[in-house]
C-alpha cells in the first residue's frame, strides 16, 4: 500500500480553482519534488494535505496509510503523521520553542496513545535534536520564530520535524530566502531525517535545493495539475529549459 | 462639564480627614481640593472621558471611612508579595500604614505619609498634590480632600536601590461602602535608581471604594521602574491615579495589571518636562463576567527630543467590558519627540466589548508619533500552525492567549516580580478560559 495516495484532487480557495485533479503516490522511503513556476498550485497542494480551513476540496481523494487525510482536522493530520514545514513559518511571541515543542510531541504522542515525556526527559531528547541543525541550547529559550531571521525559521521548522518525525514531511519552499550555509545545514538535516518508514516531498521553483537533497522523482506542476514526471534528471532539464516548453510561459527555474 | 452634585459621604470624610490637623499648607490643598471636587462631582456618563465608565452610582452610595477590622497577620498576607522578605515591605491597611507588618531596608528613605508631615518634610509639602493635582481627575481632587495616610519613599540623589520597595494596600473592611483612600509619593532624587512594586489586594468580601494615588517624581537622569497591581475583591470599584513627573534624561518604566475589582479604572499620567526622556508605558487587563476595567493615559511631551512608548493589551471575555484611551500631547517645542502607542485587545467571547480610543494632539512639525489599536479574536495563522504541530482546540486557545499576555508581561525586568505576574496571569486566564 502507498503511504500517501492522491487521486483526482481538485480544491479551491474563495471560489477559484486551484487544483484542477492532481493524481500522485508516494511510497515509504522516497523522496518526490514538486516543480512548477509561480501559480501553479504547489503550495496549494502542500496546504491542502496539511489541512489549511482556507483551502475547500472539491474533489478527488487522498489516502495516508489508508486512512482517509481529507476527513481529519489539521491537527488529526499531525497526530497521523503529516508534517508541513512552512514556506512562511508563523512567529508566536510569547510562547518559548522549548515549551511549543514540548507541548507539540506530547499531544501527537497522547493521540498515538504513548505516556507524554516530563520537561526534563524531553529536554534530553531535544539536545539530541538540536544537533540536526546545528544549534545550541539558547534557541529553546526564545519565542516560536519571534525575530527569527529567514534562515534562522527554516532551520527551525527542521528542528520541529526532527522532534516530530513524520511519516510524511512536506517542505514547502523551505529553500527560499535561504544563504547557501543555511541552505547546507536545511538540507543536511532533512537527508539525517530520512527513513525507510518514511517519505518526503519537496516543493520548490528552483532547482538548486535538489543539488542537496536528491529526489527519486520530480513532477512538474502547472495550472493546477502534474504535466511531466521523470527522475532527477528532469530537474536539471527544468534548470537548463525553463518551464516553457511544459507550461508555455517563459518562467527560469534556476536562481538568477 | 456637568458632573452630579457632590454628597454627604464626601463631605463627612473630607471633614474627618481635615479634623484630623496638620500644618496650615496641607489644610489649603485640601480645602482646595474639595472645592474642586465639589464643583466637578462624581462624573456622569455625559463626561467625554467617562463616557464608557460608569461611576454615578458612587454619587448616591452611602461610603463611609473603613471600620477598624483589625490588623492582618503577616501570613495572611504572605501570598500577596511578588519578592522575598529581603525587599522593602509596606503595608496599608484600610488606607493606615502599618508599621508592624512592614519591614524597612537599606537605601530607601521610607515613612509613612502622615509621619512624614507630622515631621516637616519638605519632600511631602514640595510634591504631594502638586504632581497629581486636583484639577487632573475629580477623584485626584477626592483624594487629597479626604486621603488618610499613605507612604512616602525617598531615593536619595545619586544612590541605587539595593532591591525594589513592595508596597501593599490591602482593604479588610467586612462592613459595606468603605471609602479606602491612599497615596504614595516616591521621590527619586537626581540620578538615583529604583523600584517600586504596589499592590491592591483584599481579605473582605464586602463592596468599597479605593481612591488610591501614586505621584513618583523623577529628578535628572533618575531611573524609576514602577509595577502596579490591581488585583481588588470581586465587589470592589478602584478608581487610581498614577502621575510621572519627569526630569531630564530621567527613565520612567511602568507596569499595570488589572485583574480584579467590579469596576476599575486606572488614570496614567507621565509629564515629560525637560529633553532627553524616556517613558515607557505597559499595562494588562484581564475582565470577565460583568466587571469592567478602564485605562487612560496621559502622556504629556513638553520638550524636544523626548520618547515615549506605550503597550496597553486587554483579554476581556463574559460581559466584560474594556475601555482604553490613550492621549499624547505634543507641545510647539518639543520637535524631535517619538512617540509610540499600541493597544491591543483580545475578545474571548462574543459579549466582551473593548472601546479604545487613541488621542494623539500634536502641535509640533517635526516629530515620529504613531498609534495603533486591535480588537479581534486569536490570531487564525497562529492557531493553524499550532494546529499543523498536533495542537487543536482548547490547548492552542489557553496557549495562544497567554502568548498575547505573556508578550507584555515580558516587559517587566524585576525577575520576582515578572514571575509573581506570569503566576497571578495564568491563573486568572485559566478560570477566564475555562
Amino acid at each position: 500500500m502507498a503511504l500517501l495516495d492522491i487521486q483526482d484532487l481538485h480544491a479551491s480557495v474563495d471560489d477559484t480553482a486551484i487544483l484542477k485533479g492532481i493524481s500522485l503516490t508516494v511510497n515509504a522511503g522516497e523522496v518526490h519534488a514538486i516543480m512548477g513556476p509561480n501559480g501553479s498550485g504547489k503550495s496549494t497542494l502542500a496546504q491542502v494535505l496539511a489541512g489549511h480551513p482556507a483551502y475547500e476540496v472539491t474533489g478527488g481523494s487522498v489516502t495516508l496509510d489508508g486512512a482517509d487525510l481529507l476527513d481529519m482536522e489539521a491537527e488529526e493530520r499531525a497526530w497521523a503523521g503529516v508534517f508541513l514545514a512552512f514556506q512562511y513559518p508563523v512567529e508566536i511571541p510569547g510562547v518559548t520553542n522549548a515549551y511549543f515543542l514540548r507541548q507539540a510531541y506530547n499531544e501527537i504522542r497522547k493521540a498515538r496513545g504513548l505516556d507524554e515525556l516530563d520537561p526534563m526527559d524531553f529536554l534530553d531528547l531535544l539536545e539530541e535534536k538540536l544537533k540536526v541543525v546545528e544549534w545550541g541550547p539558547e534557541i529553546m529559550e526564545r519565542a516560536v520564530n519571534f525575530g527569527f531571521s529567514g534562515g534562522e525559521k527554516k532551520r527551525n521548522e527542521i528542528l520541529q520535524m526532527a522532534v516530530l518525525e513524520p511519516k510524511l514531511a512536506i517542505l514547502d519552499e523551505t529553500d527560499s530566502g535561504l544563504d547557501i550555509d543555511a541552505l547546507r545545514i536545511v538540507a543536511d538535516g532533512v537527508n539525517q531525517l530520512k527513513r525507510p518508514d518514511s517519505a518526503t516531498i519537496l516543493v520548490t521553483h528552483y532547482q538548486r535545493l535538489l543539488d542537496y537533497i536528491v529526489p527519486d522523482y520530480v513532477h512538474v506542476l502547472a495550472g493546477g495539475k502534474i504535466v511531466k514526471s521523470g527522475g532527477k534528471e528532469l530537474a536539471l532539464e527544468l534548470e537548463k529549459r525553463g518551464y516553457e516548453w511544459l507550461t508555455g510561459v517563459a518562467e527560469s527555474a534556476a536562481l538568477a | 462639564m456637568s458632573g452630579t452634585t457632590t454628597t454627604l459621604p464626601f463631605v463627612e470624610l473630607f471633614g474627618r480627614a481635615e479634623a484630623a490637623g496638620g500644618p496650615s499648607w496641607l489644610s489649603a490643598r485640601r480645602r482646595a481640593a474639595f472645592d474642586r471636587f465639589a464643583e466637578v462631582g462624581v462624573p456622569t456618563s455625559k463626561v467625554e472621558d467617562w463616557r464608557f465608565t460608569p461611576v454615578h452610582a458612587l454619587a448616591t452610595t452611602p461610603f463611609s471611612a473603613p471600620a477598624a477590622a483589625g490588623v492582618p497577620s503577616a501570613a495572611t498576607l504572605a501570598p500577596y508579595w511578588t519578592g522575598p522578605d529581603s525587599w522593602s515591605r509596606l503595608v496599608l491597611v484600610d488606607g493606615a500604614f502599618a508599621p508592624a507588618l512592614s519591614t524597612l531596608r537599606d537605601g530607601v528613605a521610607v515613612r509613612s505619609l502622615r509621619a512624614a508631615i507630622e515631621a516637616g518634610d519638605p519632600l511631602v509639602e514640595r510634591h504631594l498634590g502638586r504632581t497629581a493635582t486636583a484639577e487632573a481627575t475629580p477623584f485626584a481632587a477626592l483624594s487629597l480632600a479626604t486621603f488618610t495616610d499613605g507612604v512616602v519613599l525617598h531615593l536619595p540623589a545619586g544612590t541605587q536601590a539595593e532591591s525594589p520597595v513592595e508596597v501593599l494596600h490591602v482593604t479588610t473592611t467586612g462592613a459595606d461602602n468603605a471609602l479606602v483612600s491612599t497615596r504614595v509619593l516616591l521621590v527619586a532624587g537626581d540620578n538615583a535608581e529604583g523600584a517600586l512594586v504596589e499592590s491592591f489586594v483584599a481579605l473582605g468580601s464586602a463592596p468599597y471604594l479605593t481612591i488610591p494615588v501614586t505621584e513618583v517624581v523623577l529628578g535628572a537622569n533618575a531611573r524609576v521602574e514602577h509595577v502596579r497591581i490591581q488585583r481588588e475583591a470581586a465587589p470592589a470599584w478602584h478608581i487610581g491615579f498614577t502621575h510621572a513627573d519627569q526630569q531630564a534624561t530621567s527613565h520612567y518604566r511602568s507596569f499595570c495589571l488589572s485583574v480584579g475589582a467590579k469596576l476599575s479604572r486606572h488614570d496614567l499620567h507621565a509629564k515629560l518636562n525637560a529633553s532627553g526622556i524616556e517613558t515607557l508605558l505597559y499595562g494588562l487587563s484581564l475582565a470577565d463576567g460583568e466587571q469592567l476595567a478602564d485605562t487612560h493615559s496621559a502622556i504629556f511631551h513638553d520638550q524636544p527630543h523626548c520618547n515615549s512608548w506605550e503597550v496597553y493589551k486587554g483579554i476581556f471575555g463574559g460581559r466584560a467590558r474594556g475601555v482604553f484611551n490613550g492621549k499624547v500631547f505634543v507641545q510647539p517645542i518639543a520637535q524631535k519627540t517619538d512617540a509610540k502607542q499600541t493597544n491591543r485587545n483580545l475578545l474571548l467571547s462574543d459579549t466582551a466589548q473593548v472601546d479604545t480610543k487613541p488621542q494623539l494632539e500634536i502641535f509640533a512639525d517635526d516629530v515620529k508619533c504613531t498609534h495603533g489599536a486591535t480588537v479581534g479574536r486569536l490570531n487564525e495563522q497562529q492557531r493553524y500552525y499550532l494546529r499543523s504541530r498536533g495542537i487543536g482546540g482548547q490547548l492552542a486557545q489557553q496557549i495562544l492567549t497567554w502568548a498575547f499576555a505573556a508578550e507584555v508581561i515580558a516587559e517587566v525586568t524585576i525577575p520576582e516580580t515578572r514571575a509573581a505576574l506570569e503566576q497571578l496571569v495564568r491563573t486568572r486566564l485559566d478560570e477566564m478560559t475555562s
